[in-house]
């Protein structure tokens, strides 16, 4: 018998069992085509208000590994809980097996009272997001049935980020990326504000792991009193319009001309300091396989995406310009200054998950900071 | 764009399919021919592989059938001129072969230009000492090795890294002469060995148990990179990837292991400067992230062709493009057709490839797999689970298994021995060990199988012990059925399982497949589109699964649909050949209009390119899926004439379900399949056929054996131990064999036949129309009948049959295809002597050798077959069209070097993995050509030892023999063979057996000096490569335990020395190299230019 149900706002029900906690829960379904990387997915706060759809089929296999904290922060995952309001496979694998499994994806999910449904052709309800697009949906297992709830009429950021400020560094400076080495001087770390708009763990592990000091702060934090060599705008879930305070704390940031970076949401708010509009797509980009390519060179990488909204660099004002473009729809990955160290992308090059092509632009990042301040 | 302005390319082919080096290679070169030709770029293909798709008339503008060697392809260069050259799409064969004609600069000196990654790039892959310095400059771990060349060198190496340790020989396919040495004694005889082959072996650090990953990448000029697939591999490090089963994508890594993997990868792939396609392997400690590389193939690969069917990406297509200068993103995504081919496929299945192994052909061979490769073919499964694609897989193999569960019972001797000893049967003594009780912490403890396979292989097997407590298939739950089939039970499984093997199988099957249909239990087809769905894609690549609850495609009913259904996994007997049989099925169809429906499940195949047919089904070829696939595809009909064996079977039992056979009726086809059915229709045509009975007891075969006399073949239908069949020559013989072998009842009858000797076998190849010879080609073999056909040496057209013999040939073709009333393709083989026509076997079908006759004869009979099935007229060829003043020759390609203690003997059972046809303005030339094409060496140092058998083979070697020492070779023979010589005045130095052997302290010089005592022995001349040749004619046809015989014979093998064992290919091979010795050249003429 099947002990869950999951409801589409176009009455579609997908029935199969039920894997997670025993609670229902209602959210944005989506689908993600990555073929690893679940603990991180599920631990990535873009994905607040979404019920995630793997379209890869087999999920669990390797378990869940430790939640120990490690340089002020979770080891192995995006944030300290599950952001997804539900989780959507074809096969879930009871028995997992990994040298740094402590539980099951199952035993996890209970934890975090998240809901999970497998058994269902997630192939047919990944083409059935794709024809009409992202809808609401329902992940029924037991309890009250919830109402249809949709992410975008609320803010999500402010959910997603952090409450205070907090500053990171390297516990063991032995352990610095080699790439780094070459410029990294312990008597002078460079000091970068991340912007938490739901930040992923993996973006603060490529700054401190660069030699990089990181005062984390929340999305609506004034920072730029602070004492700083660089700004980096973090993802985050939903649609950049409820970021305005933090694209008008990043304008009065620009002002101070130190060098700028944004990932996926810090791209859209980027652009939008920078005069574009962003606007939302049909069902998003989410995996480790997007293509994209830097504007006027042959120089491509595979990129990890997670976003449903995208940059229309149309109106971007003329200091700035469209750096890389998506090579399956031609979106605007990433914009640029024209003079000044600020840019940004749509892709995320910290990945956990997905491939680590473009993770040279933390080195890029670090470097303009050097170079800016001559540190 | 073409960058380079390349105008006239030459690919270099693999040659014949030989173990490590398979169909695959088809697969690749044709992918790069096409990529070429779209590019308006005219090419030239060597490939002596007859068989081939990629030989085949417009998939490369000219072809020379000649060996892939350094000495013949110079010649062609130096004949077409050619721009530039592809060495990555013909395997190791093209690859050595290239890096050869570097090293000789005979590439610069023809201003020829190396295409995709460069000639360096692939030394520095291929030599280990340069791998691994070379990544040690980019900080990535290569496993702890030493370049040694001589044996001394290996053993302190060893010391060094501390045993157990793995020897490695470079340069060699698929791992030859490589393995595990526990101790130093070992090692000295592995080191040895190996030393023979290379010139240079590695001794390193093993690391059995580690996991075994792969993946697939591809660079293009700009630096741009993808992985296209990564792959984990079932069995730990330890069994080569060729001899494991292997899953993609990988199953057991987490994101941070994927990706630190495929990092590196790109970081390697950069470094060494690939521009093409590569494969990168890696050992990945269990415990840690830690991992070591353990090589890199700078060339299209086994991995590249499935990493290509697995996830739909054209790596040989793309990697070709590459080389011709174009970037990744340049590139269409020849799925989507709008996205470019820089991107990454994201499956949203599984998938599962096996090997087939066929080590029961051989005598002597360990059935143990390890580092060295044996498998001889490959089967994919796929699936939307780990289970349901394991045990589709398992089926498709084709040996008699039904998945994981419900097979005849296999047996140990001592279980826990075969689990950590891995053998080619050891997924089956899983299943055993699951139901002796063990858990999966004890059988990873044995096998070091990542736990979360034994745990998936575990829920099968409980899955099985639910559906055995039911007796009726109406009592068994909806839920459990669904379940059992999406983990991949098939109906037969089912019906087994819960009728208790109480009724009929076939009957089982059918209950079970009518009760799960009442149910709707029904596969659902999905697509493999690159991109899990995320953009449509018009893929007509399609697989069943039972994960789903909706078709992706549509079911056009047209009645145009005609399914053709392909031949699985190549195997010995059943290979390349009906792979291009069904492609030239498949084109014609297309051409006439009709929608081509392909069902085949082997990677290695042309066939499953997906470009090559309307919509490709990579499923099963079992009753059960083509009966799924025909009720949702109403086709037209099925063609069951051109993938061989496996649809020939299927024939009947299709018919029996209404699917329409198209051709020859199958009731026409059970009556020359089944023996007594054809052996009364031979009798009421007059045809004449060797005298058989199938017999129940001891009394009645030694009473036919009094009636037609000795020599007898045997084939038991229950096998004890050792081969299926067997030629005896004397009473005792067949006494030994039936009682050791065979277990003669009622109910398992032995079948006894007469056993012709000195006979030509001849093949009939031929299409008829409603019972009419359309076309036809007569050919024969060199070696007289009792080297089974497909070991033979074969020669179209005939050069030494009577005008009669012909005659009669025909006549009897004409009677047995109007009695047949056959429509398609069909094959014969007949026993000749003195006009005296018998026939042994009757396929309706196409055979081995329609590829071969059809090229020689340019026409293509596949081409006249199909047109005859689908009801179109044919035209009969002209007759002047079968008079051709050239000569084909097909030579069989032994990979016993592979098969550790193999006897390399030929018998009544197949034992050839491959071969190759080649076409010379005689005879001589063309047999030379040939077997230079399968590995054969001219003796260039002209000394030839011997040893001629049985008198009446020396008396056939006489002249030979006494031409070659007019011309000038060193003669040794064993002591009969040099005594006989001696008598007859023919100059020959006497060798010593190999059981002689002694006086090992005495040097090679020092025994060559004291000739007359005989302290040279065969052995030592062998080892020491004195000689480039040996020829060794067994004794008797029977097969006799471990001889002297045998110890020469395997010792050429080990040392690789060419080595003949049948008189009648002996004698015309030397003949022809007396020809060569006189002057007689090698014509290097194209195809086109016969």
């Amino acid at each position: 018998m099947p002990t869950a149900r999951l409801i589409l706002d176009d009455g579609t029900i997908f029935e199969g069992d039920s894997f997670g906690a025993a609670t229902s829960q209602a959210g944005e379904v989506v689908f993600n085509t990555a073929m690893t990387g679940y603990t991180e997915s599920l631990s990535d706060p873009s994905y607040a208000g979404q019920i995630l759809t793997m379209t890869w089929p087999l999920v669990g296999n390797y378990g869940v590994p430790p939640h120990r904290k490690r340089n002020g922060f979770a080891e192995f995952f995006e944030s300290d809980r599950i952001w997804v309001r539900g989780l959507v496979v074809s096969e879930y694998s009871e028995k997992y097996s990994h040298w740094n499994a402590v539980e099951s994806l199952s035993e996890w999910l209970i934890r975090e009272n998240v809901p999970a449904i497998a058994g269902i052709d997630t192939r047919a309800l990944t083409k059935r997001l794709r024809e009409k697009g992202t809808m609401l949906g329902k992940l029924i297992v037991a309890g009250k049935e919830p109402d249809f709830y949709d992410p975008g009429k609320e803010n999500l950021i402010a959910q997603c980020s952090c409450s205070h400020i907090e500053e990171f560094s390297l516990e063991n400076e032995e352990e610095i990326l080699p790439q780094a080495r070459a410029y990294y001087r312990p008597e002078r770390k460079p000091r970068i504000v991340l912007v938490d708009c739901g930040a992923k763990n993996n973006i603060l592990r490529s700054l401190i792991f660069r030699g990089a000091t990181v005062i984390r702060v929340p999305w609506n934090f004034d920072y730029t009193t602070l004492d700083y060599d660089g700004v980096m705008v973090s993802n985050g879930p939903g649609d950049p319009a409820w970021a305005e305070e933090t694209v008008e704390i990043l304008r009065k940031a620009m002002e101070r001309n130190k060098p700028i970076f944004g990932i996926c949401m810090g791209n859209q708010i980027l652009a939008r300091a920078a005069g574009a509009t962003t606007f939302r797509l049909r069902y998003g980009h989410r995996g480790h396989n997007q293509p994209v390519i830097l504007a006027g060179t042959h120089q491509t990488w595979i990129t990890s995406q997670n976003h449903g909204y995208a940059v229309d660099p149309l109106r971007l004002n003329d200091a700035w310009e469209p750096s890389y473009r998506n090579l399956n729809d031609g979106t605007c990955e990433g914009i640029r200054h024209r003079t000044k160290p600020f840019f940004s992308v749509q892709f995320h090059p910290e990945a956990s998950g997905g491939p680590r092509d473009s993770g040279v632009l933390f080195d890029l990042f670090i470097k303009k900071v050097r170079d800016h301040d001559q540190l | 764009m073409n960058t380079h302005g390349i105008r006239k390319v030459l690919l270099l082919g693999s040659g014949a399919l030989k173990i490590g080096e398979a169909g695959e290679f088809d697969y690749s070169g044709s992918q790069a021919l096409k990529a070429l030709r779209e590019e308006g770029i005219q090419t030239v293909l060597i490939n002596p592989n007859i068989a081939t798709v990629q030989t085949s008339q417009d998939v490369a503008d000219t072809v020379y059938f000649l060996p892939v060697t350094p000495e013949f392809v110079t010649q062609v260069l130096e004949k077409e001129r050619p721009d530039g050259i592809l060495l990555a799409f013909g395997g190791q064969t093209a690859l050595n072969c290239g890096v050869a004609l570097h090293e000789q600069g005979v590439l610069d000196r023809f201003g020829v230009r190396v295409l995709g990654t460069p000639v360096q790039a692939i030394m520095d892959t291929e030599d280990r000492d340069l791998f691994n310095r070379k990544l040690s400059e980019i900080d990535v771990k290569t496993i702890q090795s030493e370049a040694v060349t001589t044996v001394e060198d290996a053993c302190r190496a060893a010391r060094e890294v501390g045993y157990p340790v793995i020897v490695r020989a470079a340069y060699t396919l698929g791992g030859q002469g490589s393995g595990f040495c526990d101790d130093e004694e070992e090692l000295v005889q592995r080191a040895t060995n190996a030393l023979a082959y290379s010139p240079q072996i590695l001794v390193e650090k093993s690391l059995r148990g580690w996991k075994e990953i792969e993946y697939e990448v591809v660079r293009d000029r700009h630096d741009n990179c993808i992985t296209v697939c990564n792959m984990e591999n079932f069995d730990p490090l330890g069994i080569h990837t060729g001899e494991s089963i292997v899953v993609a994508p990988s199953q057991t890594l987490t994101d941070s292991e994927y990706h630190h993997l495929r990092e590196l990868a790109i970081r390697i792939v950069r470094h060494i400067g690939i521009v093409g396609e590569c494969n990168v392997q890696y050992a990945l400690d269990p415990h840690s992230e830690d991992y070591r590389v353990i090589e890199v193939n700078a060339r299209l690969s086994r991995s590249s062709a499935l990493a290509s069917k697995a996830t739909g990406y054209p790596l040989a297509f793309v990697a070709a493009k590459l080389g011709l200068g174009y970037g990744l993103h340049e590139l269409k995504n020849a799925v989507t057709q709008s996205t470019c081919a820089f991107f990454e496929p994201a499956l949203d299945y599984c998938v599962v490839k096996i090997p087939r192994w066929d080590l029961s052909k051989f005598k002597g061979v360990s059935r143990q797999i390890g580092s060295s490769m044996k498998s001889v073919g490959e089967v994919m499964a796929i699936g939307r689970s780990f289970e349901e694609a394991l045990q589709k897989g398992l089926r498709m193999i084709g040996q008699g298994m039904h998945g994981f569960v419900a097979n005849h019972e296999l047996s140990w001797e001592n279980l826990e021995d075969a689990l950590i000893h891995p053998t080619d049967s050891r997924i089956f003594a899983l299943a055993r060990a699951f139901h002796e009780g063990y858990s999966v912490e004890q059988l990873h403890e044995w096998t070091k199988i990542d736990a979360w396979f034994l745990e998936k292989l575990r829920s099968i097997y409980q899955i099985h012990r639910q559906l055995e407590e039911y007796e009726r298939l109406a009592e068994v739950p909806d839920e459990l059925l669904g379940t059992a089939k999406r983990k991949g039970f098939s109906d037969f499984q089912i019906g087994r399982l819960v009728t208790h093997s109480q009724i009929d199988p076939e009957e089982a099957m059918l209950a079970a497949r009518r009760e799960r249909k009442k149910r709707k239990i029904v596969p659902v087809v999905k697509q493999i589109d690159t991109l899990a769905a995320e953009f449509p894609a018009k893929t007509n690549y399609l697989y069943l699964t039972y994960h789903g609850s909706e078709h992706d495609v549509e079911f056009p009913r047209d009645r145009r649909g005609v399914v053709v259904l392909g031949s699985g996994a190549y195997r010995i007997g059943s290979s390349v050949e009906f792979d291009w049989c069904c492609v030239g099925a498949m084109k014609t169809l297309r051409k006439e209009g009709f929608r081509g429906i392909m069902i085949n499940c082997n990677p290695e195949t042309v066939s499953t390119d997906y470009d090559m047919c309307d919509r490709l089904y990579f499923d099963e070829l079992s009753l059960e899926a083509v009966l799924d696939i025909t009720e949702l595809e109403s086709p037209r009909g099925v063609v069951v004439s051109t993938g061989g064996q496996i649809p020939n079977n299927l024939a009947m039992r299709l018919h029996a379900q209404h699917v329409p056979i198209l051709g020859t009726t199958p009731e026409s086809i059970d009556n020359a399949e089944d023996r007594h059915l054809f052996s009364s229709l031979c009798d009421s045509l007059g045809v004449d056929q060797p005298r058989w009975k199938e017999l129940t007891s001891l009394e009645e075969i030694y009473a036919f054996a009094d009636e037609v006399g000795f020599p007898l073949m045997v084939r038991p239908s229950y096998v004890l131990s050792g081969a299926a069949m067997n030629v005896v020559s004397n009473r005792s013989e067949l006494e030994h064999f039936l009682t050791l072998a065979a277990n003669v009842s009622q109910k398992h009858p032995v079948v006894v036949s007469e056993f012709i000797v000195d006979a030509k076998e001849i093949e009939f190849d031929a299409v008829a129309n409603r019972g009419e010879i359309v076309a036809y080609a007569i050919s024969e073999h060199v070696e007289f009948a009792g080297v089974h056909s497909g070991d033979a040496t074969i020669v179209f057209p005939p050069q030494k049959l009577y005008v009669e013999t012909i005659r009669r040939i025909k006549k009897i073709a004409r009677k047995i295809a109007q009695a047949l009333d056959i429509s398609g393709p069909f094959n014969m083989q007949l026993l000749a002597r003195d006009n005296d026509i018998k026939v042994i076997e009757c396929n309706l079908r196409a055979s081995r050798s329609f590829p071969f006759v059809s090229k020689v004869l340019r026409i293509d009979l596949i081409e006249l077959a199909t047109r005859v099935i689908l009801g179109l007229p044919v035209e009969k060829p002209n007759r002047s069209a079968f008079d051709l003043d050239y000569v084909g020759i097909k030579a069989p390609q032994f990979s016993f070097s592979r098969l550790a203690k193999a006897d390399p003997v030929l018998g009544v059972e197949m034992a050839s993995t491959g071969e190759v046809g080649c076409i010379g303005e005689d005879f001589y030339e063309a047999i030379l050509k040939s077997m230079l094409a399968t590995g054969y060496r001219l003796p260039e140092q002209k000394r030839i030892l011997l040893s001629s058998g049985p008198m009446k083979s020396k008396v056939e070697m006489l002249p030979t023999c006494r031409q070659l020492v007019e011309d000038g070779f060193t003669l040794y023979a064993t002591r009969g063979t040099a005594a006989y010589l001696l008598e007859q005045g023919v100059a020959v130095q006497a060798v010593g057996w190999p059981e002689e052997m002694k006086n090992e302290k005495l040097s090679l010089p020092e025994k060559e000096a004291s000739q007359s005592s005989l302290l040279l022995n065969a052995l030592d001349l062998i080892q020491h490569q004195k000689v480039d040749l040996v020829v060794n004619i067994p004794k008797n046809l029977s097969t006799s335990e471990l001889s002297n015989d045998y110890y020469i014979r395997r010792s050429a093998i080990d040392y690789n020395i060419p080595l003949l064992t049948n008189v009648r290919l002996a004698n015309s091979f030397l003949q022809a190299v007396c020809r060569w010795n006189h002057g007689a050249k090698l014509e290097i003429k194209s195809w086109e230019e016969y």
